[in-house]
């Protein structure tokens, strides 16, 4: 599980092209939108991409979204249960 | 400003510190023709004491190509899948204009020329039919270009198949102004502007000397020619309209400083506004005449005197 927070921070970072961060800077129950990472709706939709991509998990209810996109312990967490590559 | 002596076929814009311009939020996701774009932009306002102007004019032969290659490479290496949202967001050529305004809270007319190596020009003719309907307004106008990663490559071969090729390296650059039809505190008087899609190279020194002749000026008024010469078959023309004017004229190639990109005779206006300098300091010019083509194609003159 730890290799996979790791792999998504990273993920997360090249994706989103968050200059400012290392995957290090990032806590694992750090909140991913609002007042932790500060990420925002054209950053979910990045999320989507990258989770179809990498992990053949596609989103299609937004709420669902919202509750996976927590944290990156959640988002694990769900990859885990749910990626079919 | 610092002139380096460049070798490679391109070159890239030497970048400011954008954190102090940029929220690092926003400029995140802002590929280098928006970045430049949005400080060239703010400049221009804070030096004209403005905080919104009544229109953002922006012109750009290729918009934004960073992000445009990036979502077409991605659709191709993914059979059309998994495309990335934000680099088609940001790949529109508008994208820089709307920064602009969205940095600014500006939802004033917002308008982007897409008009090859005349964008520029078909934005500051915009601003002036703007400002004859509204002569009160103040708009910012500008041009931008960036290399991006890969088009730039077919350009070039394109333009090194010529005889002779362009000595000039392909580059990228942006350049904004506030215009106004009050003189005011006005730095410069943008007098006139001609663009034409093509022409002879007999018929383009007498062109030039019409534009003159309409603004009462003569060849012997200019003090400078800023000139897009590159080194390529085209500079017939260069040279057909230099040989119009005295031989004392002086004479500036300004694509030696700022490289080949379509927009980048604004360059040339913004040259040409640091020669005639601050409207109350001394300045032994009092009209520079700009002429640009690509290619013997998009010609365009612009005159510009001291206020």
């Amino acid at each position: 599980m730890s290799s996979l927070q790791q792999e998504l921070k990273e993920s997360i970072i090249e994706a989103l092209n968050l200059e400012e961060f290392t995957a290090a800077d990032i806590d694992n129950d750090d909140a991913l939108f609002g007042d932790g990472l500060g990420l925002d709706s054209i950053d979910a939709l990045e999320l989507i991409v990258l989770l179809d991509k990498d992990y053949g998990i596609k989103l299609t209810d937004p709420e669902e979204s919202k509750a996976i996109f927590q944290s990156v312990n959640v988002l694990a967490a769900y990859i885990e249960a749910n990626r079919t590559k | 400003m610092e002139a380096l002596n460049i070798t490679a076929s391109t070159v890239a814009a030497k970048h400011p510190a954008y954190r102090n311009y940029i929220p690092p939020a926003a400029a995140r996701r802002m590929a280098p023709a928006v970045k430049m774009g949005v400080v060239a932009a703010n400049v221009a306002l804070e030096k004209a004491q403005i905080t919104q102007p009544d229109a953002i004019l922006t012109g750009s032969g290729l918009g934004c190509m960073q992000d445009t290659e990036k979502f077409l490479n991605a659709l191709l290496e993914n059979n059309e899948q998994f495309v990335p949202p934000t680099a088609f967001i940001q790949s529109t050529h508008n994208t820089v204009g709307a920064q602009i305004a969205l940095g600014l809270g500006c939802k004033a007319y917002n308008n982007t020329y897409v008009h090859g190596s005349l964008s520029f020009e078909s934005a500051l003719l915009d601003a002036s039919l703007l400002l004859e309907d509204k002569p009160d307004a103040k708009i910012v106008v500008g041009g931008v270009d960036e290399l991006g990663t890969e088009f730039v490559n077919y350009v070039k071969m394109l333009a090194e198949k010529e005889t002779p090729a362009s000595k000039i390296p392909m580059s990228e650059g942006a350049s904004f102004f506030v215009v106004s039809s009050e003189m005011g505190n006005a730095q410069v008087l943008l007098r006139d502007m001609n663009t034409c899609r093509e022409i002879s190279v007999a018929e383009i020194s007498n062109r030039v000397g019409s534009l003159l002749k309409e603004n009462g000026l003569s060849e012997e008024d200019i003090d400078t020619l800023i000139l897009g010469t590159t080194g390529a078959e085209s500079d017939v023309y260069y040279k057909a309209v230099s040989d119009a004017f005295p031989k004392q004229t002086t004479q500036i190639h300004f694509k030696k400083y700022a490289g080949q990109y379509n927009t980048s005779i604004g360059f040339a206006v913004w040259f040409a506004v640091q020669l005639l300098g601050e409207k109350n300091t001394v300045s032994d010019r009092k009209n520079i005449l700009i002429y640009n083509q690509e290619d013997g194609r998009n010609h365009s003159v612009i005159i510009v005197s001291r206020c």
